[in-house]
């Protein structure tokens, strides 16, 4: 207890800096995500390939190697630089919006064709087809699996810690610079974690619950 | 193709697909133009950044450092294999506590990222006496996180066989033990043999965490080549050799779950959980 009380000035912000990375990691994963699942389900060839290959490329890379090359290497392409956090932000949705396209794409996958072959024999337009009739019902069966790779994301935010970026994981060094226990200072880690991930499993039952479909 | 977005198109659609696809592609040469000018730009094509791969020297600790990942994953796969069939089994016991200590086990361990997990056993635990090789501590975190992961994969499979199997082993005479070990999870492991290979390349790739906790795999030695001024620093082109070496792993065993699925598929024995798996129910948690 002592630890953690002693040490709320690194907890807390280091915590929020979590969160923070989380939830910009998170939106901007989600939009690319979404992006790359419309290029993956296009009629045109080039942009299915373009799509499967970053999909590919990305899902097969570990995310320290995703970290490595954004904050080791790029600066080496002299293109421009950022600070940590923001280099933090990309390596975490670059790595993430590939398992958000997959999720997403299968979302788009479980409506049966059925579905959009009635609604444009009634004459709606592309539009109304995908905003009336496929996303309300992919949306649905997308929740459980949407939030466990945002829950996964949460997670990795702690790899940014061996980045340079003061947020959860980073705690650790700080104590054993303060001359604190290190195994006590984890565990009240480990134990902010699980809270967070406990919450975001409570969001997705209480999603799945009011949006699950019968089919 | 018709799928549920798109009909399929008639002759004025496919004239619009077709300038699309042209636009698409000079989109797409346009991001690599820009890609290989920078690399060029930067000086990172020049034959000094990339000699290092040359000498018999780095070759060979290249190779060591690679065989170092493998051993991690290795070891990690198997311990989490055994810790997934224990704590499946134990989430399907008859008794109430085993049950309760199980799923607390399964719970608390997919709820603590992976790299904690990992700081907790190499930075924390000699707080306790306990001395950590970097490589043990990746072993033991990797099994811990993974096997909680399989553990439900197992018991989902176990969850999907028919109440026959167990039924059928109990008339034999078997014990609860034999049925769990001997009848229900060698054919949930069957079936559910494509996701377990999943998540074998998700414990392959967070491999590349023991970097952050020094042990010396590949990542750490593509770092450790990096900074060599007499190599010229190649930080770029060390990156990309190792993303290479590291995709085509993962992509042999996603390649093995494919055909291992494609041949169960067309097996006419397909157990049931099988067909469950394929829906896609049961996704690899990264």
């Amino acid at each position: 207890m002592d630890v953690l009380l002693d040490n709320l000035d690194l907890y807390g912000p280091f915590f929020l800096t979590t969160i923070k990375l989380f939830l910009i990691a998170g939106a901007v994963s989600l939009v690319f995500g979404t992006f790359l699942a419309m290029l993956r389900v296009s009629p045109v060839p080039v942009f299915r390939g373009a799509g499967t290959l970053y999909v590919t490329v990305v899902r097969n890379t570990p995310l320290t190697l995703v970290f490595v090359f954004f904050v080791f290497a790029y600066p080496f392409l002299e293109i421009s630089t950022f600070s940590y956090f923001n280099y933090a932000v990309v390596a975490l949705s670059v790595y993430t919006s590939a398992f958000i396209c997959e999720v997403v794409r299968s979302g788009i996958n479980t409506v049966p064709v059925g579905q959009a072959e009635a609604a444009r024999a009634l004459g709606l337009n592309f539009t109304q087809v995908l905003g009336q009739i496929v996303l309300p019902q992919a949306v649905r069966s997308v929740v459980p699996p949407l939030v466990s790779t945002l829950i996964a994301l949460l997670k990795n935010t702690t790899i940014a810690a061996g980045f340079s970026v003061a947020e959860a994981g980073a705690v650790r060094q700080y104590l054993s610079e303060r001359g604190y226990n290190q195994l006590t200072g984890l565990l009240w880690v480990s134990l902010g974690f699980i809270i967070l991930v406990a919450i975001l499993s409570v969001l997705q039952r209480a999603l799945e619950k009011r949006w699950s479909v019968a089919r | 193709m018709s799928n549920v977005l798109f009909d399929s198109p008639g002759p004025k659609a496919r004239v619009r697909y077709r300038g699309l696809a042209v636009l698409g592609a000079l989109i797409i040469v346009a991001i690599l133009a820009y890609v290989v000018w920078r690399f060029y730009d930067s000086g990172q094509f020049a034959g000094r950044k990339w000699d290092w791969l040359q000498y018999q020297q780095v070759q060979e600790d290249l190779l060591t450092a690679l065989l170092a990942t493998l051993r991690a994953f290795a070891l990690g796969a198997v311990l989490a294999l055994i810790f997934g069939a224990v704590f499946a089994a134990g989430r399907l016991s008859e008794h109430a506590w085993v049950r309760a200590a199980s799923v607390a086990i399964v719970e608390l361990f997919r709820a603590i990222p992976l790299l904690v997990l990992m700081f907790l056993f190499y930075y924390g635990l000699p707080a306790l006496g306990v001395k950590m090789t970097p490589y043990l501590a990746v072993v033991l975190g990797l099994t811990l996180y993974n096997g909680s992961v399989l553990a439900e994969v197992f018991r989902a499979g176990i969850l999907a066989l028919p109440k026959g199997q167990s039924e059928a082993a109990y008339a034999l005479g078997m014990r609860k033990a034999q049925v769990m070990f001997s009848v229900l999870i060698p054919q949930a492991v069957r079936s559910m043999l494509p996701t377990i290979i999943s998540q074998l390349v998700v414990l392959l790739k967070d491999t590349a965490l023991g970097f952050l906790v020094t042990y010396p795999e590949l990542l750490y030695y593509a770092r450790a080549i990096s900074t060599q001024g007499a190599f010229g620093r190649p930080s770029v082109p060390s990156t990309i050799v190792v993303a290479a070496i590291y995709i085509t792993l993962c992509l042999l065993l996603t390649a093995l779950a494919t055909y291992l699925e494609r041949r169960q598929r067309r097996s006419k024995k397909l157990p049931p959980a099988a067909a469950k798996a394929e829906e896609g129910a049961l996704e690899p948690v990264l």
